[in-house]
């Protein structure tokens, strides 16, 4: 009797794995199910091999790239300069150049983002909200090489009319694409947190007498804020791996300067230009890939890492 | 003591209108712009695309140039690709979902996964071009490719389809179990048959993702230049948002309207595969409603 009702508590609390290897039958010993089983556990447990094998290869050949090039020139060197005779492996003028863009792409994205995610979860009618969702989430879904195309081709021309001084190639169209092409990451993941606040807390707010703009301002984001900034920090991340638009419209001039109308050159864009090169195996142009492909992964793997725990750390948990 | 004020009450009513057109700016800016690329891209694309564009090869010049390697080399690219990224995917899902106890190691892949399908496209493309092209001597193939952009999919898949075995109600489990079947009848037929819609979804929208996706492929080298049609997985290859690269990346004009030319049609495929999947979530919600009531 006292067992059916831990089951009943149980599997209403909603931890049916528990109540599954508790009570729940003995893992059948028939050969076909115990195949069926082997298989599964090794594909579940195949995409850690995948990331042991990233990071195996990054690692490995990044270290005989610092086999030739001390880590602390490496990592505070102000010149980048691969090819000629004078070789010069500092990474600062790639990582100003990936900050440039994500930050730019950041200041399109996040007002417009959270903008209109606060419209569509608080304000717009039904109608709209129904035919907007959608074409944002499009936005999202247009390949990267599409953006760089727009950049360069659309979005360049109308800037020449308002800074004549601009660059073919410059980093101030690379962010502005690379911002649309994040903003619907911004704007779903933070719907996402709006809309699971719950109706009472908001209501309370209105029987205390607080007016829409404050029950919005100081109840509803604010509730919502751990998910809205882990949708900036995914966002950001996204936009520092970014590697199609800023390859066709930021340049290939590696550089510290901070100057939009400029051209510059990201990671992901010097990775792209090393292996479209003929760099022979073994030489240290072929090693820079990976340790500019190790420093990337470790940026873009610590972003995520921190949306994450963020999450986790200042989620309310609602009932 | 709390007064009521009038001038205060009006004050946050000015402030909540421009609260809410603020906001209502933001979102048709953002609606503006797309507006914007793709009239503008149409303009200077649609005139471009007749059959002659859709049937030929890659072409020095741009009045002869089409897509056909380009679309065929896609359409292989995405078959391979689904035939290694569904399996390994689905696999996943059920073993994490429905075998896996909630151990520590299992959190641990479920917490990699979420890292995994964060990780930015061309560090696949590293992967790739290290393990596959190099390692494995696979060389500049069809089957490099693929593989490279099934482990690219692969979270996208697993994740998409934990989702929908997670929302299947254990009644269905318990039911199964109840009538003595083992744990893989209870997922073969209780289980698969009521995810697979959210599962499916889930597939064409990563497929659709690794259409277009070209960075990875860039380093594995998909070739700009092929004048022929592959027709084995050994084959080079390429694919329209490499072949759209490589228009744009060239500086004259003529190069950049056929660019715009493959662009719509690479979006027009897209959205066919976005308006699919939407139309068979739509679809089976409602064969499945019952589930929710």
């Amino acid at each position: 009797m006292k067992d059916n009702l831990q089951i009943l508590t149980e599997a209403v609390r909603g931890d049916r794995k528990k109540v599954f290897a508790r009570y729940g039958q003995k893992p059948s010993k028939a050969p076909a199910e115990r195949i069926i089983r082997w298989v599964l556990r090794i594909l579940g447990g195949m995409t850690v091999g995948i990331t042991a094998i990233i990071i195996y290869i990054l690692v490995s050949d990044a270290i005989g790239f610092f086999r030739q090039v001390n880590f602390f020139d490496f990592l505070l060197g102000t010149q980048w300069e691969p090819f000629g005779f004078e070789k010069k492996f500092g990474v600062l003028p790639l990582l100003s150049g990936t900050l440039m863009i994500a930050l730019g792409a950041s200041a399109v994205a996040i007002p417009f983002g959270l903008g209109t995610a606060i419209y569509l979860t608080q304000y717009s009618p039904p109608w709209f909200r129904e035919f907007a969702t959608p074409v944002v989430e499009i936005l999202g879904g247009i390949p990267t090489v599409v953006y760089g195309y727009f950049a360069l081709v659309t979005v360049t021309p109308v800037l020449g009319y308002f800074f004549p001084e601009i660059e073919v190639f410059n980093a101030l169209s690379a962010s502005i694409v690379v911002g649309i092409s994040i903003l619907p990451m911004v704007s779903s993941l933070s719907s996402d947190s709006l809309r699971v606040v719950p109706v009472s807390i908001k209501n309370a707010g209105y029987a205390l007498g607080m007016s829409r703009f404050h029950v919005v301002t100081k109840i509803i984001v604010p509730a919502a804020v751990s998910g809205i900034v882990a949708s900036f920090i995914l966002a950001f991340a996204r936009a520092v791996g970014e590697t199609m638009a800023v390859t066709l419209a930021a340049g290939a001039t590696p550089t510290t300067a901070w100057d939009y109308l400029h051209g510059i050159q990201t990671m992901t864009a010097f990775i792209v230009q090393i292996s479209l090169g003929d760099a022979s195996a073994g030489s240290i142009e072929y090693f820079t890939r990976y340790a500019i492909g190790l420093t990337l992964f470790v940026l873009t793997f610590g972003f995520n890492f921190l949306a994450t725990r963020i999450v986790r750390r200042f989620r309310e948990v609602y009932q | 003591m709390i007064k009521f004020d009038a001038r205060r009450t009006r004050r946050y009513q000015i402030y909540g209108v421009i609260f809410q057109l603020v906001c209502f700016t933001a979102n048709t800016v953002a609606l503006f712009f797309l507006g914007y690329l793709l009239v503008d891209l149409i303009v200077s694309g649609v005139a471009g695309i007749n059959w002659n564009f859709l049937s030929s090869p890659a072409n020095p010049n741009p009045d002869r140039a089409g897509i056909s390697s380009a679309i065929i080399g896609t359409l292989w690219l995405m078959f391979l690709t689904a035939a290694f990224a569904i399996p390994m995917g689905l696999g996943a899902a059920i073993y994490l979902e429905e075998y896996a106890r909630n151990t520590r190691f299992v959190r641990f892949i479920k917490l990699n996964i979420q890292n995994l399908a964060g990780v930015p496209s061309i560090i696949y493309g590293i992967l790739g071009v290290t393990l596959f092209v190099n390692a494995l001597n696979l060389g500049q193939s069809l089957l490099a490719g693929s593989l490279t952009m099934a482990l690219l999919v692969l979270p996208v898949i697993t994740i998409a389809a934990q989702e929908a075995l997670r929302a299947v109600p254990d009644s269905f489990r318990l039911a199964g179990y109840g009538i003595g079947m083992t744990r893989w009848q209870v997922v073969r037929y209780q289980v698969l048959p009521v995810a697979s819609p959210g599962i499916l979804t889930g597939i064409i929208l990563a497929l659709s993702r690794a259409i277009g996706e070209s960075a990875p492929l860039l380093l594995v080298g998909a070739a700009g230049f092929i004048a022929y049609l592959p027709i084995s997985p050994m084959d080079g290859y390429t694919v329209l948002p490499i072949q759209i690269y490589n228009w744009t990346a060239r500086p004259q004009a003529e190069f950049h309207a056929i660019a715009g030319s493959a662009i719509i049609v690479l979006l027009v495929v897209l959205l066919l595969m976005n308006a699919v999947a939407i139309y068979l979530r739509l679809y089976f919600r409602k064969k499945l409603s019952y589930l929710h009531s």
